[in-house]
C-alpha cells in the first residue's frame, strides 16, 4: 500500500490484504540498504495468518521517497507517524539489524503503542568499521562487497540456498546496486552513531525476542548481551548455522521463532 | 585497505550451491531422483504452496540437485539466481514467455543460432510476438528498430556462426534508455570468458549442453537474472508489476524485488510450460561445470593453434575468428573478451559446397554432428544443417556462405587436430 507520511510517499507491503482493525498488526523494519522484500517469506506468512502486516520501505529505500533518515531516533518517530496515519493503536515491531534498533527505540518511546518487539540480528553498540563507513560514503563498490560478505555466514557462498536456485550473495549485491548514492552510508552511519541503546532498553517493558545468528559477522551474538541483560522480559533464539541475514539464511527457523513469540 | 574477498571463480565452479549433504555427508552432489517431497503436515504444505516457506514441492518447479546447478551458475555469472531448463531453447522461450504477451515485439541480432532464429522469426510469430532482426555490428540499428511494444533486446555474446561480437555495453545502454532489458545467449563464451552482467546485460542464458556440460552427454539450459533491471521503474512489464490472477493475485516485483523475474518464470513458466531439467541431467552438467576453468583455457589455446594453421593454408578463403586482426570485431573482442574468443569458429573453404562436403567426409578425428562445445572436436556445414531453414539472403546476413564450415575445437592433442585438418583440406583440394 502507498500512503503519505510527513508529506512524502511511502510504501508498505501488506501481503495483498486490507488492514483490519480487529486483527493484530505486525510491522517489519528492514536493515541498512535493504527493503520490505527482505522479509518476503515471513511477512507473507503473517499476512495470510490473521495479522495485519506492514513490511515497510524506510524513506529512501525500496519504493519510499527519500531522502533517508539520518538517525535511529528519527526512524522510530517515522514509524510512529506511519502508525498514527493508519490509526493503528498497537503493533508488534519486528526489526532486523538497523531495523532492530528502530524497534528498540520505538518501544522505548512509545510503550503504549508497542505490544512486543522482536530484534533479529541485533547488537549494541552497533559499531561500523571506519573502512566500511568510508567506502560507503564514497559509494565505492567495495562497500557493497563488505556488506554482502559480512552479512552472511562464511559458508553461504558454498552452501545451498534454502530458496531453490537463488544465489544469496548475488541477491544482496543486486539490492545494493539499486540504491541511490549515499543511502547505504546513511543507514550504516545511523547504526554507528546510535548511542541510546541501553538507556532505551531500560525503558522497554513489553516482551522482547532476540533472534541471533551464531555465525553473524556483522552483529555477533555477544554484541546483544548487554541488551539482553537490560531487558529482563526477553527470550532468545540462536540459529546455529546462520549469519546476519537470518531471514534469508534460515527462513523457516526465523519464521518459527516469530510464530512462537507472537 | 584490502577488504573481504569473494571466493574466486575456480572455487565457485567446484563449491557454489552445495555443502556436503546434510542427510548423508556425501561430498559429491547427490542425485535427488524424486518427483515430489513429503510435507511435514497440512499447514506446511499450505505454506509451501503460498510461498510463505522456502522448499521443494514437485520437481517440475524445483529439485535439490537441479538447484545446486542453478545456484552455481548464478554464482559464476554474478546473478541473483537461475532456472535450469530442459534445453537452451527452453531457457530462451521461458525468458520471452515470462516477459511478453501476444502483441509484444523483440529486437534481435540477425546472427543467431538457427533454432533461435526459427523460434523468433516463425514460431513466436504464430503466438503474436514479432521480431525485428538487426545487424549485431550496429548498435544503432537496435535503437532504430525499437517500437512502443518492444519488450526485449536480444543477441548472442558471439554470433553464430560468424562470431560477431555483440557490443553489450552499447546495446545495453540503448536498451536501458528505452526502459528495456537486454538478454544475451552466452553459450559460446561461458562465464569463464565473459560475464555479461558486468558489461550491462540484464538477463542471460546458456545452452548448458555445450561448454558448461562440456562432454556431449546431456541436453539442458540455464536462464540467469542479474536482478538489476528495475521492472517497476520501466513501467512496461505488468507481468511483473501488477497483481496476477494466475498466481494468488501476486505482484511479483512487490513481493520479491530483485527476484521478481525468476519468481514468475519458476512459478508460472516451469509450472505451466513445464520445460524443467531432470536431476540426472543437472548432475551430469555439474560434472562439467566443475572443470570449466580448466577446460576453457585449453579449448582456446588449441583453437588459436588451429586458426594459425588454417590462416597459412592456401585452401582456406577466410576465417571468421575475432582474434584475427582482419575480423570486423577484432578491436571489440580485445576489449570484451580478453581471455579469448572461445573455441567455435567458421571458415570458408575454397571450392564451395562440393569442397566443403569432401573436406568434412575426409576428417577422422573431428566428428560431423550438430553440436558444439564438446570435449571432442566437431565439424558441421551450417548452410545444410543448423541454418538450413534460412533464406539465402538471411544466410548472407548471418555471414554464412555455401562453403562455410564450422569447427568446435575440443581437448584432443592440437597436433592431431591439425594433422586431421591438413589431410581433409588436401582431400578437398583434389576435388576441384
Amino acid at each position: 500500500m502507498r500512503l503519505q507520511v510527513d508529506g512524502k510517499s511511502v510504501f508498505a507491503y501488506t501481503a495483498a490484504h486490507e488492514l483490519d482493525a480487529a486483527q493484530r498488526t505486525v510491522v517489519f523494519v528492514h536493515g541498512a540498504g535493504l527493503d520490505h522484500s527482505w522479509w518476503g517469506l515471513q511477512s507473507r506468512y503473517f499476512g495470510y495468518h490473521g495479522c495485519n502486516v506492514l513490511a515497510l520501505d524506510l524513506p529512501g529505500h525500496g519504493r519510499s521517497d527519500g531522502p533517508p533518515l539520518a538517525t535511529v531516533e528519527e526512524m522510530a518517530d517515522w514509524v510512529f507517524a506511519l502508525l498514527q496515519e493508519l490509526k493503528i493503536e498497537k503493533a508488534i515491531i519486528v526489526g532486523h539489524s538497523m531495523g532492530s534498533l528502530v524497534a528498540l527505540e520505538f518501544a522505548a518511546r512509545h510503550p503504549e503503542k508497542t505490544e512486543k518487539i522482536a530484534l533479529v540480528g541485533v547488537a549494541f553498540p552497533m559499531k561500523v568499521s571506519a573502512a566500511f563507513l568510508d567506502a560507503a560514503r564514497r559509494n565505492d563498490p567495495a562497500a557493497y562487497d563488505m556488506d554482502t560478505i559480512w552479512s552472511h555466514a562464511p559458508q553461504v557462498p558454498f552452501g545451498g540456498n534454502p530458496n531453490p536456485g537463488m544465489w544469496m550473495y548475488g541477491d544482496t549485491l543486486a539490492r545494493l546496486a539499486r540504491l541511490a548514492p549515499g543511502v547505504l552510508h546513511s543507514g550504516l552511519n545511523a547504526c554507528n552513531n546510535y548511542a541510546a541503546g541501553l538507556e532505551s532498553a531500560a525503558k522497554v517493558k513489553c516482551p522482547v525476542l532476540f533472534v541471533l545468528g551464531a555465525l553473524d559477522m556483522m552483529t555477533p551474538p555477544r554484541g546483544a548481551q548487554a541488551l539482553q541483560e537490560a531487558m529482563k522480559n526477553s527470550n532468545s533464539v540462536r540459529m546455529s548455522s546462520s549469519g546476519h541475514s537470518l531471514m534469508a539464511e534460515a527462513p523457516d527457523a526465523t519464521l518459527n521463532a516469530l510464530i512462537a513469540f507472537l | 585497505m584490502s577488504g573481504p574477498k569473494f571466493p574466486g571463480f575456480d572455487t565457485l565452479a567446484l563449491h557454489a550451491g552445495q555443502s556436503p549433504d546434510p542427510a548423508t555427508g556425501a561430498r559429491a552432489v547427490p542425485i535427488y531422483q524424486t518427483t515430489s517431497y513429503v510435507f511435514r503436515d497440512t499447514a506446511h504444505a499450505a505454506s509451501l504452496f503460498n510461498m510463505e516457506r522456502a522448499g521443494h514441492i514437485y520437481s517440475r518447479i524445483s529439485n535439490p540437485t537441479v538447484a545446486v546447478l542453478e545456484e552455481r551458475i548464478a554464482a559464476l555469472e554474478g546473478g541473483v539466481g537461475a532456472i535450469a531448463t530442459a534445453s537452451g531453447q527452453a531457457a530462451l522461450h521461458l525468458a520471452i514467455a515470462t516477459l511478453m504477451d501476444a502483441g509484444s515485439h523483440v529486437v534481435a541480432s540477425a546472427a543467431l543460432y538457427g533454432g533461435s532464429h526459427n523460434l523468433l522469426g516463425y514460431t513466436l510469430k504464430r503466438f503474436g510476438i514479432e521480431t525485428t532482426f538487426v545487424s549485431p555490428r550496429s548498435p544503432e540499428d537496435f535503437r532504430k528498430a525499437i517500437k512502443p511494444n518492444t519488450r526485449l533486446l536480444f543477441g548472442e555474446t558471439l554470433g553464430n556462426p560468424g562470431l560477431d561480437v555483440l557490443d553489450i555495453p552499447a546495446v545495453s545502454g540503448i536498451a536501458h534508455e528505452a526502459g528495456l532489458p537486454l538478454l544475451v545467449d552466452s553459450t559460446f563464451t561461458t562465464p569463464y570468458l565473459m560475464q555479461p552482467f558486468e558489461l550491462g546485460a540484464d538477463l542471460l542464458y546458456h545452452s548448458a549442453t555445450k561448454f558448461l556440460g562440456g562432454h556431449g552427454v546431456a541436453i539442458g539450459g540455464v536462464l540467469v537474472d542479474s536482478g538489476r533491471f528495475d521492472w517497476e521503474k520501466s513501467g512496461k512489464f505488468p507481468q511483473l508489476t501488477a497483481p496476477y490472477a494466475g498466481f494468488h493475485n501476486m505482484d511479483f516485483e512487490e513481493e520479491s524485488g530483485t527476484r521478481a523475474f525468476l519468481l514468475r518464470a519458476r512459478r508460472e513458466g516451469l509450472r505451466d510450460f513445464g520445460a524443467c531439467m531432470a536431476p540426472m541431467t543437472a548432475f551430469q552438467i555439474l560434472q562439467g561445470v566443475e572443470t570449466l576453468h580448466l577446460r576453457m583455457p585449453r579449448h582456446v589455446e588449441s583453437t588459436r593453434k588451429i586458426v594459425a594453421f588454417l590462416s597459412s593454408s592456401s585452401s582456406v578463403e577466410q576465417i571468421l575468428y575475432p582474434e584475427i586482426p582482419g575480423h570486423p570485431d577484432h578491436a571489440l573482442a580485445k576489449k570484451l573478451l580478453p581471455k579469448g574468443c572461445g573455441a567455435v569458429f567458421s571458415f570458408d573453404i575454397k571450392g564451395g559446397r562440393e569442397a566443403g562436403r569432401k573436406f568434412i567426409e575426409a576428417l577422422r578425428v573431428f566428428s560431423h554432428l550438430a553440436n558444439v562445445g564438446d570435449a571432442k572436436s566437431l565439424v558441421i556445414h551450417p548452410a545444410t544443417t543448423t541454418h538450413y531453414r534460412m533464406s539465402d539472403e538471411d544466410l548472407k546476413k548471418a555471414g554464412i556462405g555455401p562453403g562455410t564450415v564450422r569447427l568446435s575445437i575440443g581437448l584432443e592433442d592440437a597436433a592431431d587436430l591439425i594433422q586431421d585438418l591438413e589431410r581433409a583440406l588436401a582431400s578437398a583440394a583434389k576435388s576441384k
